[in-house]
This record gives C-alpha cells, structure tokens and sequence, in this order.
C-alpha cells in the first residue's frame, strides 16, 4: 500500500529494486486500473460507433441495431454525403436523396478557420509585443480593458454584431464571418503577452544596439523565439474556430458560406420519410471530425501539455 | 542589492544607464507611435466587435426593435415585460438545473480521472485519449449521442433491453432531456476538464504525499486530507472556466432536442435566440441576454472570491 504512494516513476523504479519493490498485486491498484480503462473505453467507443454506422446501410440499420460491426456494409454513405452518389442510389441505401456536398462545407470550413486563425494570432502577437515590450502611456488601462472582454458572454455582442453585418451586407459572405475573430481575441493576447514577458531581453537589447527598430525585433527575434507558444496558440485556436457554431449559424447562411457544424445539423433535419439516414449522417460527423483529428495526431504531445495554468503564472 | 539582483535585469539596467540613446531613450520620451501601430489591429477589432456591440447591446435592451426597423427606445419596458414571462423564468430554471447536473458530474469525474492519471500513468498517450472527445464539436458530440440513445436504434437503449430495462426516450422525455443533454456534454469536456486538474495536481509537491505515507496516511486518505484541500485554488479557476461555458449550453440543444419536448430543455441562450432571430425581438432577445450577462458576472466574481480565499493553503 505504502508504495504505490511514491509518486514519481522513478522514485518508484528505486524501490522496485529494494525490498518493498514490485508487488504483484495489489488489490487498490488493480481497481484503478479498471476504472481507467472503462474511462478510456466510454472516452472511445461513439468514434468506434461513428464509424461502425457510417460504414453501414441505413435501412439495415434498424434490423440489426445491436451489432457490433457495419450492418451490410457499404460506402454508400459517403458515397451520398459527398454528392457522389445519384438521388436514386442515395434514397435506395436510406438517404434523403436531397443534394449535399460536404467537399464544398469542408472547403468553407478549412477557409473560415484557417483565415480567422492566422489574422488572430498574428495580430494578437503584435499587440501582444505592445503590451510586453514597449512603454507608453496607458498601456496597462488597455490591457486591461480588453481583458475585461473576456467577461462579456458570445452570444452577448453576438446580436450587435449581427446586426452590423447585415447592415454592412456581409451576411452569407466569408468576410461577415471571419471579422469578429480576425483581429484579436482577449485571450489570444493574455496569452502571448505572457509568453513575451518571460522571453529573456538580452538577444533583444543587443539588436537594438545595433540599431534594430521594433519592427525587426518583432520579426526577426520574438517572433522566431516564440514559435513554439505560437503554434500551440494556432491550433488551439483553430479547434475553436473549426467547432464554432453560433456566428457561423447565424452569418453563413446560404450554400457558399456554410461550415460543417451548420450542415450537420441541416442534414439532420432533412429526414427521409424511411426514417434518420443514420449511416449518412455518421459518415457526414466523420468528415468534420477527421482533419481535427488528423492535426491532432501531428501535434497531441504539445496540446496536451500546453493545458495546465502555465500561461497564467 | 546588486548582487542578488537576476543577471538579466542588471544587464538592462546597466545597458541603459550606459548607452542612452540606444536602446533606451530617456525616460521621458515613450514608444507610444511605434505601440500604436502594433496594436492597430487588435485595437481596431476590440473596439468594433467587443466594445461598441456591448454598448450597443446594453442599448438595444432598452429598445423594441422588429429587426426590420429601427430600435425605438422604451426605457426599462423589456426587463419589465421579462419578469412576468414564464419562458423566461422557465428557461432560467431549466438552464440552472443543466448547470448544475454538469458541473457536478464533470466536476467529479475529472477529479476521478485526474487523480487516478497522477497516480497511475503520466504517459503522454493516455492523456490524449483522455482529451480527444474535446477535439470534436458540440454539434458532433451531440449527434453521435443522439444515435446511441435513440429509442429504437440506438446501442444503449438495445443493451437496456437485452438486459431486461424498459428502454428509455433519453432526449424525448420531459425528465430526461436535460440531464441527457448534460451527460452528452459531460462526455465531451470531462477529459479537458480532467487534463486542466491533472496540471494543478502537479504543483502539489511530492514531498508533501511522501510525508503523509511515512506517517501511514492512506490513499485514500491522502487524498482528502492533502490533494483536495490543495487542489482547492485550482478547482475554483477550473470552475469559473466551466461553470460560466456551461451557462451558455446552446449547440446540443440546438441540434437534438430544439427545445423540447414542449420547454423541457429551452434553456436560456436558446430562447435568447429564439426570440432574436426566429420571432425577430431584438430588444427583448438583448434584455435577456444582458440579463445572462449580470448572471455570469456575478457568478465570476463569487468565484474568484473564493479563489483568492484559497490561495494561501499551499504557502
């Protein structure tokens, strides 16, 4: 029992090659364990399902839902969901044979956050530096008033800026929805300014000796020295924008400017009359899912040590 | 002094008094020009999609204001008209009953999770699995929720039945749509919830279990008598963060249940839309959401008290 307290692995190595070391079993360690994977098992198994159903045929779905593998298999659903398949293919598998294209909400979705993500973080960096690095007045009455947008809740400001929008006649379009997040988040800029405050002046201070303004500093010396705070900011900020939901629902509203999140739930309402065409909308989940999930695998090390309170000290 | 002073100040320090006009300039003269092209942007963005819609907003709940027309200003005719709407107080009611089912199962759950990684495993792997239903949206979790407990096909309500349970209309039902909606959302943040208590655990210092297992202090014990009570600063910030994300629950509902059956599950960001953009009341949709705007405040700030009363345990 003692030993399982020992907190770090390599204290715990110590003692494994002393007395007390490796019991082999113990009844309090074995229970957690078993609590850990039934976490894990309830954390994966609806991406397990996600993908058991849309490799299925919706039809066959209701006669067999307690399988555990596809039920007929076929890539019908992404066949239709995809706009690959014809009205009468897509109504014969279960689909509504209504005309979708997730290419087309896939690209709006890529443009909506990939734009959103690369002005807010650059500019978010430039004031960042402001804030950290340059003295003028009222520098920390700004700050702080823009902290305090923090406090203010989306939906909020979401009802003004809709109507600015639309009075700008930016409803529908790419712009209309990018704005609000292109320029700065409070938090993007609480963020960096963290950061650039720990940077060490030294490198600094000799570039502005020899005659370097701000401007290259900025660009030549913070930036290229934060790198590694500034991607764990883009691809936080991208889940965000990627899952975004309310501004995109309300601002892009026709075919051209409709992200993912808002498709899934317009496919989910087109319900053919057989009932829910359940593969075709698991493999449309499947597809606004994926390219997270895929930045994710390329960068999961770093996300996941970057949660923590670190940034706020 | 300037012995102990760290190397990096002195060298700025003295690299000032030294070179004058370099570096640093005199006191006087600041870099205000030069701070003003940097946050230009930002600056620009804060005041027109931050500040001028919440003074704009504030206004409009003080309008009636057909989203056709032009805002007509009525005073404080809104908050009046609010307190006697029983949608309102009913989706006031509906939306404290979600809050609190959801931030104490996740609440719990993540301190579960994180307590048993800090014990078990600080393998990199098994935190990203713990994180990744977090990756997904709100609206994909919500849908892939919506299939496993649907009534007739969904896997939940097939294992119910094949253990002999009556199946249950999880988002259909009167009394069950919040407290599925609230499950659903717990399944999504738990991990990042749990990820966020896991780093506050590791400012927990070793020493402190080490001491607790030579007096023969119990796990168990041990963890009530050191990680929670040092844990608490730490669950006070994690719970300002999610209490105040969980107020504004809108896309589960919007995806799944819209609200019902009947006002089962309109909760109060979604009947904030509702009245704006699907009835057109935008003054009254901005006086309730200035409403939850006060409510989160407050809520905040409750918060943060009980934070800093907490600061002080690990000195």
């Amino acid at each position: 029992m003692v030993t399982t307290i020992a907190p770090t692995s390599t204290s715990r190595k110590q003692t494994a090659t002393g007395t007390r070391g490796r019991k082999p079993v113990n009844p309090g360690r074995v229970a957690a364990w078993a609590a850990m994977i039934i976490i894990i098992l309830i954390t994966l198994f609806p991406f397990y399902w996600m993908l058991r159903t849309s490799f299925s045929t919706s039809k066959a779905l209701f006669l067999e839902p307690g399988r555990l593998g596809p039920v007929d298999f076929t890539l019908g659903a992404y066949k239709r969901v995809l706009g690959l398949a014809s009205t009468t293919e897509a109504q014969a598998e279960g689909g509504s044979g209504a005309s979708v294209d997730f290419f087309l909400y896939l690209r709006n979705s890529t443009i909506f956050a990939v734009v959103a993500t690369a002005g807010q973080v650059f500019f978010s960096a430039l004031a960042a530096y402001a804030f950290a690095r340059l003295k003028w007045p009222g520098r920390d009455v700004v700050f702080f008033a823009f902290l305090t947008a923090l406090m203010v809740p989306p939906i909020f400001t979401a009802l003004p800026n809709f109507i600015l929008i639309k009075n700008l006649g930016l409803l529908g379009t790419f712009p209309g929805l990018i704005a609000p997040y292109f320029f700065m988040t409070p938090f993007a800029i609480f963020f960096l300014r963290q950061f650039f405050l720990g940077i060490n002046r030294e490198v600094e201070e000799a570039a502005r000796l020899d005659g370097a303004g701000h401007w290259m500093v900025f660009f030549r010396i913070v930036l290229p020295m934060s790198w590694a705070p500034i991607t764990t900011l883009s691809i936080l900020t991208l889940i965000n924008m990627w899952n975004e939901y309310l501004w995109p629902l309300l601002v892009g509203t026709n075919e051209s400017t409709r992200v993912l999140n808002v498709a899934l739930g317009v496919f989910r309402s087109q319900t053919p009359q057989t009932g829910p065409d359940w593969a075709g909308l698991m493999a449309a989940v499947l597809i606004a899912a994926l390219p997270l999930l895929i930045v994710f695998m390329f960068f999961a090390k770093r996300i996941v040590n970057s949660i923590g309170f670190s940034g706020s000290k | 002094m300037s012995t102990t002073t760290p190397p990096v100040d002195s060298m700025t320090v003295a690299g000032a008094s030294t070179v004058g006009k370099g570096s640093d300039r005199p006191p006087g003269r600041s870099d205000l020009s030069m701070a003003l092209v940097f946050i230009a942007p930002a600056l620009f963005g804060f005041l027109v999609f931050y500040l001028y819609p919440t003074i704009r907003g504030i206004y409009f709940s003080l309008t009636r204001y057909n989203i056709l027309g032009r805002p007509h200003f009525i005073g404080l005719g809104n908050y009046t008209k609010l307190f006697g709407d029983a949608l309102f107080w009913n989706s006031m009611k509906v939306t404290l009953e979600y809050v609190a089912l959801n931030i104490l199962f996740q609440t719990v759950l993540a301190v579960g999770i994180g307590v048993l990684m800090q014990r078990l495993t600080k393998n990199t792997a098994v935190r990203a699995v713990i994180l990744l239903p977090f990756l997904i949206s709100n609206v994909i979790a919500a849908l892939v929720w919506f299939l496993m407990l649907d009534f007739q096909v969904g896997i939940v309500n097939e294992i119910l039945a094949d253990i002999g349970l009556d199946r249950i209309t999880f988002f259909g039902g009167d009394a069950t749509a919040i407290p599925t909606i609230a499950a659903v959302n717990v399944w999504r943040h738990m991990g990042y919830t749990a990820l966020l208590i896991f780093a506050g655990l590791q400012t927990i210092p070793d020493y402190v279990y080490e001491a607790a297992s030579v007096d023969g202090s119990t796990e168990w014990r041990s963890f009530w008598r050191i990680t929670l009570p040092l844990l608490r600063p730490i669950l006070a910030l994690v719970l300002v963060i999610t209490v105040t994300g969980s107020f504004q629950i809108f896309d589960t509902v919007n995806v799944t249940t819209r609200g019902g059956p009947g006002n089962a599950s309109r909760v109060i960001q979604y009947y904030i839309v509702q009245k704006g953009f699907t009835e057109g009341q935008f003054g009254y949709a901005s006086a309730i959401s200035f409403v939850l705007f006060v409510i989160l405040a407050i809520v905040a700030l409750v918060q943060l008290r009980l934070l800093n009363a907490g600061e002080s345990d690990l000195a």
